[in-house]
């Protein structure tokens, strides 16, 4: 289990998170909602090792560790998936999926190999892709999203974090994109969603926790909540 | 070689290959067409322009600003510019003359000590763009001024070093391959590309990986076969294959396997496709973008050493006039695209070819440089045009 436990983070006089804890178990989608500002983002690049809490941190299966780079929670086992999707589109799917991680020998790149581990792990995830070595700039949004959140799997990360995967997509490519994190949290991963979508959020997740201004403001199981009982926890009027 | 089991990619349906060419995935195919024309027109207008003679110039004319036009293309994948490539050739062939001529240094060494001028020349244009973080237009705009100037205070008040006709520099560019080493040259390649396909395709087939339908390598080997042969053909019907040619050649052939097969090419057009994307993915951008400027600039040195050997001398006037400006034609002309992360080492072959036959068939044709200039100029447009209409297909 990879928890966050009472991070705070000050920047200047805005307090962005104050104690705010977080649990996310195998083979679980947590939904992390909250209105703009609400410390989201904050949260999940403390997670990623993009930002250094004031206080607080992370605790992987009850030892605690120290983030500090995103090269650290990569090594943990942590993956991120950023909202804008960081593919090189002049670059195939393979290459793209294997970018900076590139199987070689001796520095000559084993294009068969990686082309082949490739094709497994979109088969795997069923994503079809026709022909995997075209440029990224030619396949759809849905396609892509499922390239770079197939890509976060390339390192077999224990939790894959997820920024608005669905913020650009269309219907039918949502529903895709859904499909594609249901079968991460088959494969046993932690799975930590970002969404203004409560939809997408309802549709997937299995616990859905709510930030309002910094703080942990409700947690639910997704399948008793009512959309109501979230909306308020996200807008403060419940309290 | 076949068997059930084996996924045989589908040829692309007309649609798909709209789609492919909208997206800027034209390949060589505009050049190829364009240098067919170029072929066809300047053949009917003059019989000696398509003759053994000529043509054999052609190839001897090539490799120096093709040379030159390499290391443009390192720095254009990475969708920056060189504009110094010209000086930093002159100022290096001086270097090299200097060392040789007036110092009486082994040639070799000469070579190779302004080699390495060139690559500390880059290294310097490579630290103040990614360190200063200035944008490399100026940086070699600098480059391009600066190294001139160096060249003309080595040079001195003489102006001009002459190098030996029986020396080993003039030599390089006054070899020819004997015919039997031309041919067998020619027939190690074929066989080579033709045995690299089809271990390839084994090992594709063995990993259950699809492959293309067998006519298309067995007619990439033979288009292949037929050219090499026929350049060797019409050459040896001259003096031969030139030695400049095949350093040329083999400079295009062995860069483009290492922009293809090492990590540190796909990180190129990593860094060329998406910067930030190859910083998160732990790239190290600021080593490779150092590297490209270092290539180029060794690649311009080496060009403006072959240029000196074409000359048999090195004067003021060595890497200037149109020589960066032709290089540059040449890469954007075969297919480098000015907005990085595309193109291949055979643009610079490709490019230098359309360019220098349209130079070279306007002189025997005894059209004046102005109309020259014009018709290249056009040439460019045309290329960048495809290059700018592609992209947009691909951002869309």
């Amino acid at each position: 289990m990879i928890s966050a436990t009472d991070i705070s983070k000050r920047y200047g006089a805005v307090q962005a998170l104050q104690g705010v804890s977080l649990d996310l178990r195998p083979g679980e989608v947590v939904a992390l909602v909250g209105d703009n500002g609400a410390g989201k983002s904050t949260l999940v690049k403390v997670i990623a090792g993009a930002v250094s809490p004031d206080s607080g941190g992370l605790v992987i299966d009850d030892r605690p560790v120290h983030v500090g780079t995103p090269h650290d929670a990569q090594r943990l086992g942590i993956s991120t998936v950023y909202q804008d999707l960081a593919l090189c589109e002049n670059l195939d799917v393979v290459a793209n999926l294997f970018l900076g991680s590139e199987r070689r020998r001796l520095s000559i790149l084993s294009h068969i190999r990686m082309e082949r581990s490739a094709r497994d792990l979109l088969t795997s995830l069923d994503v079809r892709i026709r022909d995997i070595r075209v440029p990224v700039a030619m396949l759809s949004g849905g396609q892509r999203q499922s390239v770079a959140i197939a890509r976060a799997l390339i390192g077999e990360p224990r939790l894959v974090i997820l920024d608005e995967p669905t913020a650009a997509l269309g219907v039918e490519q949502t529903a895709q994109v859904l499909d594609l994190i249901r079968r991460l949290r088959e494969r046993g991963l932690a799975v930590l969603l970002i969404s203004h979508n409560l939809a997408d959020v309802r549709a997937v997740s299995d616990r859905v926790v709510v930030l309002r201004l910094g703080r942990n403001a409700g947690e639910f199981r997704t399948a008793d909540a009512s959309q109501e009982s979230i909306v308020a926890a996200i807008t403060g009027a419940a309290a | 070689m076949t068997n059930a089991a084996t996924t045989v990619r589908k040829p692309y349906t007309p649609k798909e290959a709209v789609e492919r060419l909208r997206h800027g995935d034209l390949g060589a195919w505009p050049v190829v067409g364009g240098l067919i024309a170029i072929a066809i027109v300047f053949g009917s207008l003059n019989e000696h322009f398509l003759s053994p003679e000529n043509l054999t110039n052609l190839a001897l004319q090539m490799a120096a600003t093709g040379t030159i036009s390499l290391g443009i293309i390192m720095v254009l994948l990475l969708g920056e510019i060189d504009l110094s490539a010209g000086s930093v050739s002159g100022l290096c062939a001086v270097v090299m003359a200097i060392l040789s001529e007036r110092m009486h240094w082994n040639p070799l060494l000469a070579i190779l000590t302004a080699l390495v001028a060139g690559a500390l020349v880059g290294l310097l244009h490579g630290l103040m763009f990614t360190r200063i973080r200035m944008p490399s237009f100026v940086v070699t705009l600098a480059g391009l001024i600066g190294w001139q100037g160096l060249l003309l205070y080595l040079l001195g008040s003489g102006g001009i070093i002459n190098l030996p006709f029986d020396g080993f520099v003039a030599k390089l560019s006054d070899t020819w391959l004997p015919s039997w080493l031309a041919w067998t040259v020619t027939a190690a390649l074929v066989t080579v590309y033709a045995a690299s396909g089809l271990i390839g395709r084994r090992l594709r087939i063995a990993a259950d990986l699809p492959v293309t339908a067998t006519w298309w390598p067995v007619a990439k080997v033979g288009g292949l076969a037929i050219v090499l042969a026929g350049s060797v053909l019409v050459m040896s019907a001259d003096r031969g294959v030139p030695l400049l040619l095949v350093i040329f050649g083999g400079l295009v052939v062995v860069l483009d396997l290492v922009l293809r097969h090492t990590a540190f090419g796909r990180w190129m057009y990593a860094v060329g496709g998406n910067v930030e994307a190859a910083r998160r993915a732990g790239i190290g951008v600021t080593r490779i973008r150092v590297l490209a400027f270092v290539l180029s600039s060794v690649l311009a040195a080496f060009g403006g050493i072959l240029a000196a050997s074409r000359l048999s001398a090195v004067n003021q006037g060595s890497g200037g006039s149109d020589i960066l400006l032709m290089a540059i034609a040449a890469a954007v002309i075969g297919g480098t695209s000015l907005f990085g992360g595309r193109g291949r080492t055979y643009a610079a072959l490709l490019g230098i070819l359309v360019i220098q036959s349209i130079t070279n068939g306007m002189y025997l044709l005894s059209v004046d440089s102005s109309v020259r200039y014009m018709v290249t100029a056009a040439v460019l447009a045309l290329a960048v045009a495809i290059d700018s209409l592609a992209r947009r297909g691909s951002t869309t």
